[in-house]
């Protein structure tokens, strides 16, 4: 455990250029590390949603490190359209291969199993097909031989996620989102945040246990608290509504979301 | 004293719960208070009644246990099981197939203009056997004769495994229904204070008139009494702004309900 706890920027380190790297939905969201991502300057990710982007894939298309998005929808929920997201896409800047939320959770199922494909109603007829070159439709071998969609495995190279608590083991508690553990599970290398490290070991008390992804998939770990702002982590602190508020309207232009990386990416650096 | 005119948005709650009778699995997306208020209403009318099975609201968002869901693998699956009854849908645009675009407008995938995207659109729109369409804002914009970029298809073949499908339309200005068979909507009932020829006039593909097509039956009292009270309280969970501004009923308040 001790050669895995690291820092945040050394845990950002460990994302190449051009890496496939998937990012969950809200809340409990890395912000802290990509933030990091940003700072080091990051390029031409191929970024995966789980199943929808928000703040997270928002950032990382703002600082340049996006070519690719893989995702059922980006947006800042409540605070409305994420705009350098909504900018690159019609720029042609961003290249996007749209989904739909199912699809993806079965395609990263397929990724955790080693399986070659997996199947999904729906989508037939739809556009998301028509433009998916990775998509088909094939007839069901059973009866009623009907035809359905096919889909690839998702496998991140890397998977990043903000949990509550990892013990001195590298084990890590993902609380009330079961769906980490398949993202864990599915991504060659896993980086981890977390609110706090507990002296207890985590797989022995089955309170935890069931909601634990063990240090096995986990490929380094980081003591980030607060490591989600300005998103919220749930029993430890709230979501920061007047600073997505804020970015909000700062991000209609692309110099107010240089002005906004500045004071809270690269800024934030030079404050610590 | 109590206000007895019904505001739209009442109005349309109303419309929704009646849309809702008999289901027993209800779920809302995101950023939908009137849905969620339709679906709570349903709810509680089931509830009151002994002969009524009772009704279960997932709202994506909620924090409050018998509401609470994440938008997770649960709720898909619940869809494919056949565990969920009625879900709710919208779009950018939605054309008179009830084609619905959550995409964008023009040339994908450098449209003019960019939405957030299809999110559960292109299966759930095909496992849940009544999505109702809520699109507030009724103008021929929004309702189009073929949509840019279809997120989910109205109908589908016969040989495509599609259980489910658009049940209505529902609007500022009416309430349609959609006949799957004939790919094509139905004016049902049209909101007191607005006319058939300005729903004509909004609406940029052709429909069909129901023979019976009046005016759309106003919330009851009792119905009224109910979305200020009990709804509005257990709206507050996901939506606190909404049911503050609409009910003036505030999350804290909300919390003894």
């Amino acid at each position: 455990m001790t050669n895995r706890l690291v820092d945040v920027d050394a845990l950002a380190a460990r994302v190449p250029n051009g890496a496939k790297l998937a990012v969950f939905k809200e809340p409990c969201v890395p912000m802290d590390l990509i933030r990091a991502l940003i700072r080091r300057q990051v390029r031409d990710l191929h970024l995966v949603t789980i199943p929808a982007g928000n703040f997270q894939a928002e950032l990382l298309i703002a600082g340049g490190c996006v070519a690719t998005i893989e995702t059922s929808g980006v947006s800042l929920g409540e605070f409305g359209p994420a705009p350098a997201f909504t900018e690159a896409v019609k720029s042609g800047a961003l290249k996007i291969l749209d989904a739909t939320c199912p699809a993806i959770y079965a395609q990263m199922q397929a990724g955790e199993k080693g399986q070659p494909f997996t199947t999904l109603r729906g989508l037939i007829g739809s556009d998301v097909l028509k433009y998916r070159d990775d998509f088909t439709v094939i007839d069901n071998p059973f009866p009623p031989h009907d035809p359905v969609a096919v889909l690839p495995p998702i496998k991140p190279d890397v998977g990043v996620i903000h949990a509550p608590l990892a013990d001195r083991n590298g084990n890590v508690w993902i609380g009330r989102q079961p769906e980490l553990k398949t993202l864990a599970h599915a991504s060659a290398t896993c980086l981890v945040t977390v609110e706090e490290i507990v002296d207890f070991d985590l797989m022995a008390d089955e309170r935890y246990s069931a909601a634990v992804v063990p240090e096995f998939y986990i490929s380094g770990l980081a003591h980030a608290p607060r490591g989600a702002w300005p998103i919220a982590t749930p029993g430890y602190h709230e979501r920061d509504d007047d600073h997505l508020a804020a970015y909000s309207s700062l991000a209609a232009t692309p110099e107010g979301r240089a002005d906004y990386l500045n004071a809270h990416v690269f800024g934030r650096e030079a404050a610590e | 004293m109590i206000e007895n005119s019904a505001t739209t948005e009442e109005l349309l709650i109303d419309v929704i719960a009646r849309l809702l009778d008999g289901v027993r699995h209800v779920a809302v997306g995101v950023l939908s208070p009137i849905p969620g208020s339709g679906a709570l209403l349903a709810a509680e009318r089931a509830h009151r009644d002994p002969m009524k099975p009772e009704v279960k609201v997932s709202i994506i968002g909620s924090l409050k246990e018998p509401y609470r869901t994440d938008g997770g693998v649960d709720l898909f699956d619940c869809a494919g099981q056949g565990r969920l009854d009625a879900f709710f849908l919208s779009g950018g645009q939605i054309d008179g197939a009830a084609n619905i675009n959550l995409v964008g407008v023009g040339d994908y995938p450098q449209s003019t203009v960019r939405w957030s995207g299809s999110f559960g659109s292109a299966y759930l729109y095909y496992m849940v056997p009544r999505v109702i369409l809520f699109r507030e804002k009724h103008n021929r914009r929004t309702l189009v004769e073929s949509v840019d970029f279809i997120s989910a298809p109205g109908t589908s073949p016969a040989n495509v495994y599609r259980p489910g499908g658009p049940a209505a339309l529902v609007t500022e200005l009416c309430l349609f229904s959609f006949d799957r068979e004939r790919a094509r909507f139905r004016l049902e009932s049209v909101h007191p204070g607005h006319t058939l020829d300005e729903v004509r006039d909004q609406t940029g593909f052709d429909f069909d008139v129901a023979p019976d097509c009046g005016e759309t039956v106003p919330p009851s009292a009792e119905a009224l009494e109910t979305i200020r009270t009990i709804v509005a309280g257990r709206i507050a969970d996901p939506y606190p702004q909404f049911a503050e501004s609409r009910f003036g009923v505030t999350q804290e308040a909300a919390c003894g309900l």
